[in-house]
């Protein structure tokens, strides 16, 4: 059926049967919420909806939903996560399963609703699972996927699951949505474990002075990078439920590859394209897909990498003065296993600005010959495309 | 990360305690002693009463503030209700949440409903300041909450720094005292005020300095279909710059000159809780107190007259003649 991305998220959250949803209004983000408020007005979905007056709220309100055992959501966008910042750490410390979809856009100034990736660099060190979507039937997925990451009683860590505004929230594509009793199934009823309930106070979010506060830092990181385990297993299940594969790095085309692209989001299925039209000219390339962003994933990707001479990293947001904040961690992450991969840096796509076919094929073509610069030495820039001068 | 204590625990001064406290008040000490308060905190004694009147049956949103810190500190804590604190601005979301996740289960069918009440708390900069837009907003979509504020009149937790609920003429550390400043340069914002325009069904302020009165408030803001707020003045012997033993007698004082007049506000409907047709004049309260010692007689003959000039339009609202 042809279903818009946002349609899509809204169908997912009504077949978890989620109880609490609070929400703000912002573009590339509106149609989720609006979806979710009709589906409650028509009886639906049986949910209590917050109407928030700011993100800020919306993600206090789905804190302490869920810290009352209300399966919750929320999503926003931009300016949106940026207002709500400072909540998104409290539920991750708390080991509270909120999930929420962010539907990236770039930030101000200019103001701008459009793509990029900027909101989503800014929360790397949020403490949430994070995941990307590159199409609609994965917006739909992935988001089921979060709630039984989530929730999972060895995890209780929140999940975010990034999709592209506009390129997935407003476009309408064919996708498949599987039989409700089968979400339900693979989506049950959970009790958290620490609930704010009279019958058995608990005091949560308590003062942690230096005596204490490294130790439960070191808890929180522990404990979530044993979550990956269960990400896995989570993916596994629902490929055996329901067919479809994800997997923390993907790749496409990458048998005898010696130079992959790497992106994320939806530009990666534009970029597929690419590796097409100059698979057929009889180069040997491929694309690397980043799909869990957090907690990072070392060894799939070294091991997605380990046949190549080249990689070059495409970023869709700009740390200023540093470059592209994707490839500066790749760059990381590969650094003691791999100092003889050359890694190159490109930034495209800003503030909506679309990649074409020929800036893709550009840019693997210009790579190989610049990562033999890298090679001989060479210090170089992160390469813009598409921006006139 | 949740700490836990057990529940009916009780130690020799508390039972000792059951002897000498009348029995038309509970000896369940909900908050229980053992905080880290300062000497004479009346925020402290405001909150132990708060939770006598609210009884186990509630679920507590706190904000970041004197409260949390006295309270919390991990791995202790002296909350024997179930409680929880996030952030500093936004207790009105977080307790608007718990109680929609309740509402939301128990017609689900998912808990059964067990009348549990949902009470925030916080203090005047964490209400009048930069908690005021979350709190409007739970207040505006109509959830069944109490909000409590307890106004201790500055940020004292961090220091004493002024707040929009720092009275005209107090000393603060960012409102200090010198040749081109007399301290609090603006009246104290009106948050009682604030909270009737939202038309909710009961606003009332308070004072641990009249307990019975405050717990009667409570239980009154806990029956309350809708939101409920409570304005609590919370005498700061630390930030006041009085004596620790005095924190009662001011809470009085502020009552009897008119400075803090007890009221409800129920449907829309004022009344005084305590009515003073004769105020006692305010050098009497302000006169005792170091952050006001600087104030000349004009100074204070300013204040007199506000105060006289609100407090007549009080009593008008509550039609007493």
């Amino acid at each position: 059926m042809g279903l818009e991305g946002s349609f899509a998220i809204a169908e997912a959250v009504r077949m978890v049967n989620a109880d609490v949803i609070s929400a703000y209004p912002i573009t590339p983000q509106t149609h989720i919420v609006e979806r979710l408020a009709e589906m409650i007005a028509d009886g639906e979905l049986d949910a209590e909806f917050i109407c928030v007056e700011s993100e800020h709220s919306a993600m206090s309100a789905c804190v302490g939903a869920s810290a009352a055992g209300a399966r919750v959501f929320t999503c926003s966008a931009g300016q949106g996560l940026e207002l709500m910042h400072e909540v998104l750490y409290i539920p991750a410390s708390m080991r509270l399963p909120v999930v929420a979809v962010a539907a990236n856009r770039a930030l101000s100034g200019p103001l701008s609703v459009w793509c990029d990736h900027s909101d989503a660099m800014a929360l790397r060190d949020i403490g949430w699972i994070q995941i990307f979507a590159e199409n609609n039937q994965q917006a739909f997925d992935l988001t089921v996927c979060a709630y039984r990451m989530a929730e999972d009683q060895d995890v209780l860590f929140p999940a975010m699951v990034h999709i592209d505004g506009f390129y997935l929230s407003h476009v309408t594509e064919d996708m498949e949505l599987p039989a409700e009793a089968d979400v339900a199934d693979f989506i049950p009823d959970y009790e958290y474990p620490f609930v704010l309930d009279p019958a058995k106070p608990v005091s949560m979010g308590c003062y942690g002075p230096p005596f204490i506060y490294f130790e439960a830092k070191m808890a929180q990181n522990v404990a979530f990078e044993a979550s990956k385990s269960k990400i896995l297993e989570v993916w596994k299940v629902f490929k055996e439920t329901f067919g479809r594969s994800y997997e923390p790095v993907e790749t496409y085309r990458m048998e005898d590859a010696r130079t992959a692209l790497l992106t994320m989001g939806s530009i990666s299925e534009s970029a597929m394209l690419a590796i097409d039209e100059l698979r057929s000219e009889g180069k040997a390339v491929g694309l690397i897909r980043l799909r869990l962003w957090r907690p990072f994933p070392f060894a799939e990707l070294r091991e997605a990498v380990k046949n190549l001479d080249c990689l070059l990293v495409l970023d869709r947001a700009i740390s200023y003065g540093m470059g592209g904040p994707v490839c500066g961690e790749v760059k990381a992450a590969l650094y003691d296993k791999r100092q003889d991969l050359a890694i190159v840096s490109y930034i495209a796509g800003i503030g909506g600005r679309d990649v074409t076919l020929d800036e893709f094929k550009y840019m693997i073509n210009r790579g190989e010959e610049k990562a033999q610069l890298v090679t001989l030495g060479e210090e170089l820039e992160p390469e813009i495309i598409g921006v006139r001068e | 990360m949740a700490s836990m204590r057990g529940e009916g625990e009780r130690n020799d001064l508390e039972q000792a305690a059951e002897l000498f406290t009348p029995l038309l008040l509970t000896t369940d000490e909900n908050f229980a002693p053992g905080h880290r308060a300062c000497i004479g905190c009346g925020e402290a004694l405001a909150v132990r009463h708060v939770c006598k009147a609210l009884g186990t049956n509630v679920i507590v949103v706190n904000a970041t503030g004197c409260i949390e810190i006295f309270s919390s500190l991990l791995p202790q804590t002296t909350w024997r209700l179930p409680w929880i604190h996030t952030l500093f601005e936004n207790v009105g979301a977080v307790v608007s949440g718990v109680e929609s996740a309740y509402k939301a289960r128990i017609r689900k069918g998912k808990i059964p409903d067990r009348g549990v009440k949902f009470v925030g708390i916080a203090g005047d900069g964490g209400t009048t300041d930069i908690g005021l837009q979350a709190l409007s907003g739970a207040l505006e979509r109509g959830h069944n909450i109490l909000y409590c504020c307890f106004d201790n009149e500055a940020y004292m937790n961090t220091g004493i720094q002024r707040s929009s609920s720092t009275p005209y003429g107090a000393w603060t550390t960012t409102a200090p005292v010198g040749k081109h400043s007399i301290g609090q340069m603006t009246w104290k914002k009106n948050m009682p005020e604030i909270v009737v325009a939202h038309r909710i069904p009961y606003m009332a302020t308070a004072c641990p300095s009249y307990p019975l009165d405050l717990m009667e408030k409570v239980q009154k803001g806990l029956e309350t279909e809708g939101p409920a707020y409570l304005h609590i003045l919370s005498v700061c012997p630390t930030g006041w710059r009085c004596a620790p033993e005095e924190t009662i007698e001011f809470g009085r004082l502020a009552v009897e000159t008119g400075i803090f007049p007890l009221y409800e506000v129920i449907n829309g409907d004022y009344r005084m809780s305590l009515d003073f047709p004769v105020l006692r004049p305010v050098k009497d309260y302000l006169r005792r107190q170091g952050r006001f010692r600087h104030l000349t007689e004009k100074d204070i003959d300013r204040i007199q007259a506000r105060v006289d000039e609100d407090y007549a339009k009080l009593r008008e609202k509550a039609g007493v003649k």
